[in-house]
């Protein structure tokens, strides 16, 4: 026995040291949390190995704040004038979407809608990665200390990166969208079709359980359904690049991510959602019942108007205002839902119109609006919402870790 | 370029230093978890399975080999989302090859360093996919044309990296 180990010693050891590693790898597989099992010795390589990358980048940043703020002068003046005409642009763009975002505001407030903010972020810079092709995760320099947990969100202004995967004391592993053991919960901003965006080995991104009858279009946007309870709904995920039949019944949809998750530098970690019902804007005062009438070309006509009032309803009735492909699908259940109280209905329509009025009028309207809507809990956001995902798609402003709230 | 036989008499056998030792695969496995950041197509690469791969030819002793190359595997794994031991595991089983192939092959000229770390590659990706589908149960897709261009990849830059560290090297 002994001359043969001693014969076979490497062979011996070799086949020792697997055993030991797949007994390892048994134990953590077996045990669900295996990532807390193992957290220990995850932190000692990570703390050797990521002061160094902190290093690099603070001498990285040192010398580039150098160059950029004395050297890389040169353009800033053709710059500065572009970048104050895309204000220009970006300020009318905000007063239509503004608009759109308070009628949306006053329609879910009506429905007893429940909204879900991001209420306070953790700003974080990217100081490394996993180093591996068939992973893609990211290192980033705030952990435990800043308040982060696993499953945390991680955003950037374009669009969803991943989630908070493993928590140490000064740095965290993020493990990014396009890995190929991530899903997320998306629907598409126009269809809303619904699915489920993973990952594949060459780190693109593919939208999963779309039936092949449905229609999607190259360019649609995708946003996160709020469905995997870590994203809030909403949020930029991507646009659909490439649609082709897929394995079974399903749609194969390539889909290109609105970050740029190979360039990343610095990311927001949603430490905090905060999930309160819609509020409609109190600026200006404009009855619900008014607004969906515009919206409801079907709604009845008002009566003949008084002289010196303004059919609002009916002028706006008059030319609706969305067109085919907006106009919801559960249209008729708001209908019926503003339809219900018909002594209600009679005073909006009245000429004797006046704000408190209105007021009131609104008060029973939200309030038959959530009957509605308890009754009938299959004509949920799909269904109901006439321009859904405006107001959540650009998230109210968040509070840093600087200015919480 | 032919692979010759050689025999052990003529083989001669490297030793490194320790702070070689420790510093090679640390410099590695930082610069694999750095660099990919900065330039996203670098983390096709597998620097510490190159280094795995040198230090195994070049000591030309399957147990150091082996066990160099299940403490970078681990490590490397310890930096990554999965459990710990996939990478392990597909490293040593490379460090003991290719210390065991050092002792029997002239691993000395380029073209052979070449088609080695191609081979030792595509090894080290079949254990790593076995192990992380079989055990694991991770959805891994393994990709043939990613594969073989990753690990010519790696045979190119592994023949330059292998010139630089054997510089390195100390005659016993």
């Amino acid at each position: 026995m002994e001359s043969i180990l001693g014969r076979y010693r490497n062979l011996t050891i070799l086949v020792g040291v697997l055993f030991l590693q797949v007994l390892g790898l048994a134990v953590q597989v077996k045990r669900s949390a295996d990532v807390e099992n193992t957290r220990l010795i995850r932190i000692w390589a990570v703390d050797v190995i990521t002061p160094l990358e902190r290093g690099v980048i603070w001498l990285q940043n040192g010398g580039g704040s150098i160059l950029h703020n004395y050297l890389f002068l040169r353009g800033v003046r053709a710059e500065n004038r572009q970048l104050k005409d895309q204000i220009e642009q970006m300020r009318l763009e905000e007063v239509r979407l503004s608009e759109d975002a308070t009628q949306a505001h006053r329609l879910q407030s009506l429905l007893a809608f429940k909204e879900q903010f991001i209420a306070k972020t953790v700003a974080a810079q990217v100081i490394g990665s996993s180093g591996s092709d068939l992973s893609r995760s990211i290192y980033i320099d705030k952990g435990e200390n800043a308040g982060l947990k696993p499953d945390m969100a991680v955003i950037t202004a374009g669009g969803i990166v991943g989630k908070v995967w493993l928590v140490y004391p000064s740095t965290s592993l993020v493990l990014m969208i396009n890995d190929q053991s991530s899903g997320v919960g998306v629907f598409m901003e126009k269809s809303r079709l619904q699915g489920v965006l993973r990952g594949t080995p060459n780190g693109e991104l593919i939208l999963e359980r779309v039936m092949s009858d449905e229609q999607v279009a190259p360019g649609e946007t995708v946003l996160s359904s709020g469905g995997d309870q870590i994203f809030p709904k909403g949020l930029p995920v991507g646009t659909v690049s490439k649609v082709s039949p897929g394995k079974e019944m399903f749609l194969s949809i390539k889909v290109k991510p609105a970050a740029d998750l190979s360039r990343l530098e610095e990311v927001l970690v949603v430490t905090e959602k905060q999930e309160r019902g819609a509020v409609a804007d109190s600026g200006e005062r404009v009855r619900a019942a008014d607004i969906l009438a515009r919206r409801l070309p079907s709604v009845p006509e008002k009566p003949a108007p008084v002289a010196g009032a303004v059919p609002a309803a009916s002028a706006a009735g008059a030319k609706p205002q969305l067109s085919g492909a907006d106009k919801p699908a559960g249209g008729e259940i708001l209908k019926r839902v503003v339809q219900k109280p018909v002594s209600g209905d009679a005073a909006l329509n009245g000429p004797a119109n006046d704000a408190s009025t209105g007021t009131s009028s609104e008060n029973s309207s939200r309030t038959s609006g959530a009957k509605a809507n308890s009754a009938n809990p299959s004509a949920k956001p799909a269904t109901t919402q006439p321009k859904p995902a405006a107001p959540q798609t650009t998230p109210p402003p968040a509070a840093t870790e600087d200015n919480p709230h | 370029m032919p692979i010759t036989y050689t025999s052990e008499e003529q083989i001669e056998v490297y030793r490194f230093s320790l702070p070689v030792t420790v510093g090679v695969p640390l410099l590695a496995l930082f610069l694999q978890a750095f660099l990919p950041r900065r330039f996203p197509s670098f983390s096709y690469l597998d620097l510490p399975l190159l280094v795995t791969i040198f230090f195994g030819m070049a000591r030309r002793n399957p147990i150091s080999g082996l066990l160099t190359g299940a403490a970078i595997g681990l490590v490397q794994d310890m930096l990554g989302p999965y459990p710990i031991g996939i990478y392990g595991i597909a490293k040593t089983v490379v460090g003991y090859l290719a210390s065991s192939l050092g002792v029997k092959l002239d691993v000395e000229n380029a073209g052979t360093r070449l088609l080695v770390t191609l081979a030792f590659y595509l090894i080290h990706a079949a254990v790593y996919f076995t192990v992380a589908r079989g055990m694991v149960n991770l959805t891994l897709n393994w990709s043939w044309s990613r594969g073989i261009l990753a690990g010519l990849a790696n045979a190119v830059l592994g023949v330059g990296l292998y010139f630089l560290l054997d510089k390195l090297k100390q005659r016993t």
